[in-house]
């Protein structure tokens, strides 16, 4: 099968199993607070019975609130196409080509937080602050922790940088510590963000989206999806070995990326969510990793 | 070269004629604005050529004074500034049109086309010198006008403070420049710049540097020197300040680049430097910029991060000189040449989006505005528009540099040694930091303007911007988005300019990479708006048979949610500003209910400039005491004061009789 082919059919895959990775985050949990858990498809469920429903608008919204949630879940599937699985090179691939990927998801966050103060609710608005503060820490993180590992793989584009490094490497491993943090940063996961939480005054990223109802719901669960997707299977790529051949190149990856849902779901059951005024330490504490791995690479 | 003489000679013209006019408005608008226009069209086709690289053209006039010629200019770097000039120039005075109807006397009227005409003429000079005392010339006169127009609204004391502090501020640069072009014009004795750089010691090219580097850093608002910045250009009228911030301090760019190209191959402290400068005025200046309250202020400090991205784009490209990285500088330099268009053309439209706001409720706090979308959706989207661009996301034309200097860093950190590489690592975190904050910058600036629900009274009566300070919005958010998609075959065009400071095939290699790298990005893109309208054609879809209905914003069982309870601008920069506390140095004064029950509270939140409260005060300061000592000699009898006349002309006498 021709590699094209191949990278085309891991979107595919992508998009049809993302929902998914909740269902294990939230068995894993279940599991651990010896309950049964909601059934492996009920994300699915939730989305078709979103897709099926009217919406409700406030008076005090514009054009903006309509299109968060489309450009939103259009710019993170156009990110996920610059994403490698594993070995399998991702369908667009060129140097540099994560400098794209950080600035369409930060395209799609602007009109999302754009969106979250148009509904003019304090709520909201608390949430969207939130939001940009944290991304704008998150940020130089990534990008000092891939340019660390293109240095030290010599190669500029995801589809090179991430086969090409090994875990074993002490720099690879403190950028996949830092890359872990934000990845449970970007996806408003526990120690973050609650996405479980019934309190607003405590919420991040599910604030934001208090008033969305209907279609525009269901775009920005399964946008939340894709999101988790994309930053698992980056984790992965840089954590699962690889594999030569194609097929099981993908499987492992895919392994890979249920794992660490399922490792999502083993901090969310044992850890708290620290208080908001500790947030940035811990996002600190990963821009430390990335710009130790830096120096470790350059040196 | 004639035509641009004849485009100076129409800006100048224009200007008188609407002195002259000043009693009828229509006719001086008209003479106002004709010249900015004409002077667009005469002169575009020889920047166009000569930035294309074709031949570079100039011209030498003959003059009574010793050493001095007449003498002017035209390269490719000359015109890259020269069309921002122009392209501003032309814009910013179709908007004038709109905005100075409402002038109170004749006068002012007059005076303001006079200096705005004048203030383009002499940018125009500056960057067509080719010979250091035309080059002052220009460069003083330019300062004048500017500060002419910053104290337009002269009789607000708070205006006259701004324009007094640029005023001291911008010469306190321009003492840096006279020795600078002293240095330089010493080996051959000439002020020409075609004698300069030759026979230059190494330590001499550094003094240069350093004083180029104050003296032009001043005038473009390089953190530390950046003061004057953010208090002179919110009080200019709106199209004043759009030109000042887009167009006026570029000219420190474009000052600080010429002198590079007299200096010779640089030393790689010199990167060091640039890169730390622009590093903390990319940071400092978006931080500072959301800790303001006034639109207008905002954007002001903005533009010292803008300032900050060109640098660190110098800065890039200063070190792939110094180490032999050919691509690492073509693309440092193409960067910050390109972002200098970039920022002028977004930051142009936010502050003409500024200007509207203002006119149309006659405030620029932010934490009064709200809701202005409804009012004024000409307004709103382009200054949607240049706020995606200034926070640099694709598809518009802020990303495409942008990534060009992320590119060169990135290439510079992955192949060169440790000395060059670990300056570069740090650009890279530092421009992805200014970045994020950008972004919540400017979803505060937008979406609490223009979003949610009118913050006070002042809204309610707002209108649109009469037409014609609605069309050079619309043509600068046009212009954003050309550049942003054409930026794939605007890059490789720069290798003329970039040849100046990167000459070579490596060089022009990189710039068509570049040219690649953005075809991707551009298809990516436009694939993902492609997607989204895809997705919003399904929402319709979906939504065609089905209820949907209108109910007021959820507050959390509350029901009954006035504007009053809306997130602020304060609050919703306030952790950014908390987190920040010990570089922003913000000051809280809180009345905080002091019974159990809801009272009358107060919060009130202010963020005075660091540099000018740990540098430039004390320093003042302390001139004054040293100089308070002088006051011996200043008593008011004339007696005392004939004595030393007396007394000092004896000195002299005896000094040469000695």
């Amino acid at each position: 099968m021709n590699p094209m082919a191949t990278a085309w059919l891991e979107i595919g895959l992508a998009l049809l199993l993302a929902p998914l990775l909740n269902s294990v985050i939230s068995r894993v949990k279940a599991v651990f607070a010896g309950r049964q858990g909601p059934p492996l498809l009920q994300p699915y469920f939730d989305l078709a019975k979103l897709l099926r429903k009217g919406a409700v608008y406030s008076p005090t919204t514009t054009w903006i609130f309509r299109a968060g949630p489309i450009l939103g879940l259009a710019t993170t599937a156009a990110a996920l196409l610059l994403v490698p699985a594993g070995r399998i090179s991702a369908p667009v691939a060129f140097p540099a080509d994560f400098i794209l990927l950080a600035y369409l998801l930060a395209l799609g966050r602007f009109f999302t937080i754009s969106a979250a103060l148009d509904t003019g609710s304090s709520f909201e608005g608390m949430g969207a602050s939130r939001e940009a503060h944290f991304a704008a820490l998150a940020e130089p993180t990534l990008f000092l922790g891939l340019a660390a590992l293109a240095r030290k793989t010599g190669a500029l584009s995801l589809s090179q940088i991430l086969p090409a490094a090994s875990p074993l490497a002490p720099e690879v491993a403190l950028v996949a510590g830092a890359l872990a943090v934000v990845l449970l940063c970007e996806n408003s996961r526990i120690p973050f963000d609650d996405p479980n939480t019934h309190l607003e005054l405590t919420m991040v990223h599910e604030v934001m989206v208090l008033d969305h109802s209907g279609p525009d719901l269901a775009f920005i669960q399964y946008a939340a999806a894709l999101k988790l997707w994309l930053w698992s299977s980056l984790l992965a790529g840089l954590l699962v070995p690889p594999v030569a051949a194609a097929w099981p190149a993908s499987l492992t990856t895919t392994l890979g990326v249920f794992a660490l849902a399922g490792c999502i779901g083993v901090v969310e059951s044992t850890m708290a969510r620290v208080r908001l005024l500790r947030v940035p330490h811990l996002l600190a504490a990963a821009l430390a990793l990335s710009a130790v791995a830096t120096i470790l690479v350059v040196r | 070269m004639i035509l641009l003489v004849l485009a100076l000679a129409a800006l100048t013209a224009s200007g008188l004629l609407a002195l002259v006019t000043a009693r009828r408005p229509r006719l001086a608008a008209l003479c106002g604005v004709a010249g900015p226009l004409v002077a667009w069209v005469l002169a575009i086709t020889p920047m166009l050529s000569v930035l294309a690289g074709g031949q570079s053209l100039s011209a030498e006039w003959s003059w009574t004074w010793p050493l001095v010629a007449l003498s002017l200019g035209l390269d490719p770097l000359s015109a890259l500034f020269l069309a921002v000039i122009l392209t501003l120039g032309m814009a910013t005075a179709v908007y004038g049109v709109g905005y100075l109807r409402e002038a109170r006397t004749p006068t002012a009227r007059g005076l303001a086309w006079f200096f705005f005409n004048l203030l383009l003429a002499t940018m125009a000079v500056v960057v067509l010198a080719r010979d250091a005392v035309v080059f002052l010339i220009a460069w003083e006169t330019m300062a004048l006008a500017s500060f002419f127009l910053i104290a337009f609204e002269h009789d607000r004391r708070e205006v006259r403070r701004a324009a007094w502090i640029y005023f001291i501020a911008t010469h306190l640069g321009s003492l840096f420049l006279l020795p600078l072009f002293f240095l330089l014009g010493q080996p051959r004795a000439s002020f020409a710049f075609a004698s300069f750089g030759v026979q230059l010691a190494p330590g001499a090219a550094s003094v240069c540097f350093l004083l180029a580097l104050v003296g032009f850093g001043t005038k473009a608002g390089l953190m530390p020197f950046h003061v004057w910045l953010p208090e002179a250009h919110p009080v200019a009228p709106s199209h004043v300040s759009a030109l000042l911030s887009a167009v006026m301090i570029k000219m420190g760019i474009y000052g600080l680049l010429r002198v590079l190209t007299f200096l010779g191959a640089p030393p790689l402290w010199w990167g060091w430097l640039l890169l730390a400068l622009g590093g903390t005025s990319a940071l400092l200046g978006v931080l500072f910029a959301l800790a303001q309250h006034d639109l207008k202020r905002l954007l002001a400090y903005h533009s010292i991060e803008n300032i900050g991205i060109i640098v660190l784009g110098l800065g890039a490209g200063v070190t792939g000189i110094a180490v032999g990285a050919p691509r690492v500088a073509a693309l440092g330099f193409s960067g910050a040449l390109l972002h200098v268009v970039n920022h002028a053309l977004f930051k142009g439209l936010l502050f003409l989006g500024a200007g509207s706001v203002l006119h149309a409720t006659g405030t620029a706090e932010i934490d009064e505005l709200g809701g202005l979308m409804r009012h004024m959706p000409t307004t709103a989207t382009t200054f949607l528009v240049g706020a995606v661009a200034i926070s640099g996301l694709p598809p518009l034309n802020g990303f495409v540099s942008e990534l060009l200097v992320y590119w060169s860093a990135l290439v510079g950190m992955t192949t060169l040694p440790a000395a060059a590489a670990i300056p570069l690592a740090a650009l890279i975190g530092v421009l992805a930091a200014s970045g994020g904050l950008a972004l919540a910058c400017f979803t505060k600036a937008f979406g609490i303007v223009f979003l949610g629900l009118p913050r006070s009274a002042k809204v309610a009566t707002s209108h649109e911007a009469p037409r014609a300070m609605r069309m050079p919005m619309l043509w600068l958010a046009l212009a954003c988005l050309g550049l942003g998609v054409t930026g794939a075959l605007v890059v490789p065009r720069l290798s003329a300019v970039v040849s100046l400071f990167a000459a070579g095939p490596e060089a022009v290699s990189a710039l068509n990479d570049g040219g690649m790298l953005l075809w991707r990005t551009t298809a990516v893109a436009a694939g993902a708006l492609g997607l989204a309208v895809a997705l919003a054609l399904v929402r319709l879809l979906l939504l065609r048979h089905r209820e949907v209905r209108q109910a007021s914003t959820w507050d959390c069982g509350y029901a009954a949610p006035s504007p009053t309870m809306q997130y602020t601008a304060s609050s919703f920069a306030q952790p950014i500003v908390d987190l920040y506390v010990s570089l922003l140095r913000t000051r809280k004064r809180i009345a905080a209910p002091e019974i159990h029950f809801p009272d009358a509270a107060r919060l009130e939140t202010e963020t005075r400039d660091i540099s000018r409260e740990g540098i430039y005060e004390p320093l003042f300061e302390g001139a004054e005491r040293l100089l308070k000592r002088m006051r011996i000699l200043q008593h008011g009898r004339v007696q005392v004061y004939v004595l030393s006349l007396v007394l000092t002309l004896v000195i002299l006498l005896l000094w040469n009789v000695r």
